[in-house]
């Protein structure tokens, strides 16, 4: 990945960096709720370029519903999101995309039947000529996403096949391509590496390695710390809806980490308890005192 | 005594001396490749109709028999066009037959009524025509209700208000005869008139259908808003989530099948100089048919603006080949169930053949 950067996307990158250390994106005590139920409450969470930003948690800690706001699906009913120290509240993906927050989805936002190609451009398509005949660019863009996909690693023979038959693994690298393409300066990744295989998730993790070295600010999502760790610059652990943990790498071991996404707190405070019962091997469970890294000021509040 | 299937045998990577493959897919052959797109197969099931009725019925091989079938298709593939799109679209649209007549009838007595230009009534006729598809589509986005329930209620409003209406003004159940009104003969030279090729008779409406076909065909496959088509169709979120505008499409597209209503229902008026109320009930599901065996999925996603032109053609042909053939007409309806589920069954099998990894 030590090839040029396209023209494009270098020059954006350049535009809109002017401050190194500010976050691009940044939560203050942001939360959803839908109706009556509380998905997310009191999140703080900042995204610096040249940054992993992990955010684990178990299934419904309110993973999907964070990412949902920063790329504007659904909007925060609570507290402030920020982009670029500017309060902002996307009504559309579109307006997420503009301001250069770019998402791949766990269903990847892929039409399955449509070529690899057009899936690549779709939504910003290459046109040309004259408004009444303007038409695809589809020489330009067949040759782009080539193009891209061969600096990531994919070749492929034919892009016209349906990207549905494409592997998960190729399907993910092609999704990170086209943020990447984009001009993202944000790319939030929801759980890129939950339906891979091992050698799969480790192209993967190349990617956002190589994103990160990019400029670019990644949001990784996922529930396993072992990958999470690999990458990650930044660890937010999610639980029920509220932060749990929010501490950098230098803060916390990767068993920190994998007690936190197993609930490790709440097991050592069960420690005591479980010994009562036979046949329970507690030994190797850690001791609350062992959790050293910060927890988030959030718990409790709630 | 089990015995383990063969692993399958993957070709090395061939180190190509130009570009670079990653030497797992091969090349299907062509033949097999063709027959895969399912216009192919509509367009083979059209040749075997053709085939049947002109071995049958001798009256077709006259030229003057085929303009007439050629006539019948383009009333059909005109609205089989904005419908397919619609379907590939991921919508289909119940309300298109008796939209049809809906505009004629706005026309018709917009004019009459009034006294005025018939070109009045027509473009009147084109507001309120795509005024229902705004309707159409503005609910079915506002609601996220299933395009079924959304438009068989437009289907019978308009079936209602079309009869209650028409008797309520004209007080008959059809309308005046408006061919003696300002810009009549203009209109029909448009939407009704006819000309001679080598002695035969043809109608324009052949020729625009074959010309918005063309169209459609590039639009669907060479423009931004196709891809925006074919990608609402295939998965509305991820569209939306990659910033397709997903509400626009679908508005656009039931506002396209509103000008297809127009169209052929200002055909209908100036080719017959009154519309009866009470028609266009069923033709619907002609053009939703029409559509289907051309290999537009029903689900959407897929599809193309060819195949239902032959599809169309395939149904016009069946309809006045059973006339030329000496038949009961009574059959056209059991001959379309036949043809449609063999067209859908044909190209579910075919495409199961020769789309096998």
């Amino acid at each position: 990945m030590t090839t040029e950067k396209t023209g494009t996307h270098g020059a954006i990158l350049q535009d809109k960096a002017p401050e190194k250390d500010a976050p691009i994106v940044e939560l203050r005590g942001a939360g959803k709720a839908y109706g009556n139920i509380r998905a997310l409450h009191g999140v703080d969470l900042k995204v610096f370029p040249n940054q992993v930003t992990c955010v684990l948690g178990d299934n419904g800690a309110g993973k999907s519903t964070l990412i949902k706001i920063i790329s504007g699906l659904h909007q925060h009913t609570e507290g402030e999101f920020l982009v670029d120290g500017e309060a902002v509240r996307f009504s559309t993906p579109r307006e997420a995309l503009d301001r250069g927050i770019a998402t791949v989805y766990q269903d990847l936002a892929v039409v399955p039947l449509m070529p690899v190609w057009r899936n690549f451009f779709l939504g910003s398509e290459m046109t040309k000529g004259p408004w009444p005949l303007r038409r695809l660019d589809i020489e330009r863009m067949k040759k782009t996403a080539d193009q891209e996909l061969r600096n990531m690693g994919i070749v492929l023979d034919d892009l016209e096949q349906p990207i549905g038959t494409l592997s998960g693994g190729q399907r993910q690298c092609v999704a990170i391509a086209r943020a990447v393409y984009f001009g993202a300066r944000v790319l939030i990744l929801d759980e890129p590496t939950a339906a891979l295989g091992v050698k799969q998730s480790g192209v993967v993790l190349k990617y956002i390695a190589a994103a990160r070295e990019k400029g670019l600010g990644v949001i990784f999502i996922t529930h396993n710390p072992h990958h999470a760790y690999m990458v990650g610059d930044h660890f937010s652990v999610l639980r029920l809806g509220t932060m749990e943990l929010n501490a950098s790498r230098a803060d916390v071991s990767l068993e920190e980490l994998t007690n936190h996404m197993a609930g490790g707190t709440e097991l050592a405070a069960l420690k005591h308890e479980l010994s009562q019962v036979r046949g329970v091997d507690v030994e190797e469970l850690p001791e609350e005192e062992d959790l050293t890294a910060p927890v988030a000021s959030t718990e409790g509040k709630s | 005594m089990t015995q383990q299937a063969e692993p399958a045998v993957t070709t090395p990577p061939a180190p190509g001396p130009g570009k670079e493959s990653d030497g797992r897919t091969q090349q299907r052959p062509l033949a097999l490749r063709l027959l895969a797109r399912p216009e192919v197969g509509v367009f083979l099931g059209a040749v075997a109709v053709l085939i049947f009725f002109l071995i049958t019925a001798p009256a077709v091989r006259d030229g003057s028999s085929m303009a007439n079938i050629l006539y019948q298709s383009s009333t059909i593939g005109i609205m089989a066009l904005p419908v397919a799109l619609l379907m590939i679209g991921g919508e289909f649209d119940l309300s298109a037959g008796v939209a049809v007549i809906t505009s004629a009838l706005t026309a018709s007595m917009t004019a009459y009524q009034l006294s005025m230009n018939v070109w009045v009534g027509v473009i009147v006729a084109l507001i309120v025509s795509l005024a229902i598809g705004l309707f159409n589509g503005w609910l079915l986005v506002k609601t996220g209700l299933p395009s079924f329930l959304v438009t068989l209620g437009t289907f019978l409003i308009l079936q209602g208000v079309n009869l209650a209406v028409t008797k309520l003004i004209t007080g008959n159940v059809a309308t005046d005869d408006i061919s003696d009104m300002d810009g009549f003969d203009q209109a029909k030279a448009l939407f009704a008139s006819s000309f001679d090729v080598g002695g035969v008779n043809v109608k324009i409406t052949v020729v625009w259908w074959l010309v918005f076909a063309a169209l459609a065909t590039w639009v669907l496959l060479r423009t931004k808003y196709g891809n925006w088509i074919f990608a609402v169709g295939g998965n509305k979120e991820s569209s939306r989530a990659v910033g397709v505008p997903v509400t626009f499409t679908k508005i656009s597209l039931f506002m396209l099948v509103g000008f297809g209503a127009w169209f052929v229902g200002m055909h209908q008026l100036f080719s017959f100089n009154t519309v009866q109320s009470g028609e266009g009930v069923g033709q619907e599901l002609i053009y939703i048919a029409a559509a289907v065996i051309g290999g537009c999925l029903l689900t959407g996603g897929a599809g193309s603006a060819i195949g239902p032109v032959f599809g169309a053609f395939m149904f016009g042909m069946v309809q006045q080949g059973i006339v030329y053939a000496g038949w009961n007409p009574d059959w056209f309806k059991a001959f379309l169930g036949v043809m449609l589920l063999g067209a859908v069954l044909i190209n579910l099998w075919v495409q199961r053949t020769a789309t096998r990894r």
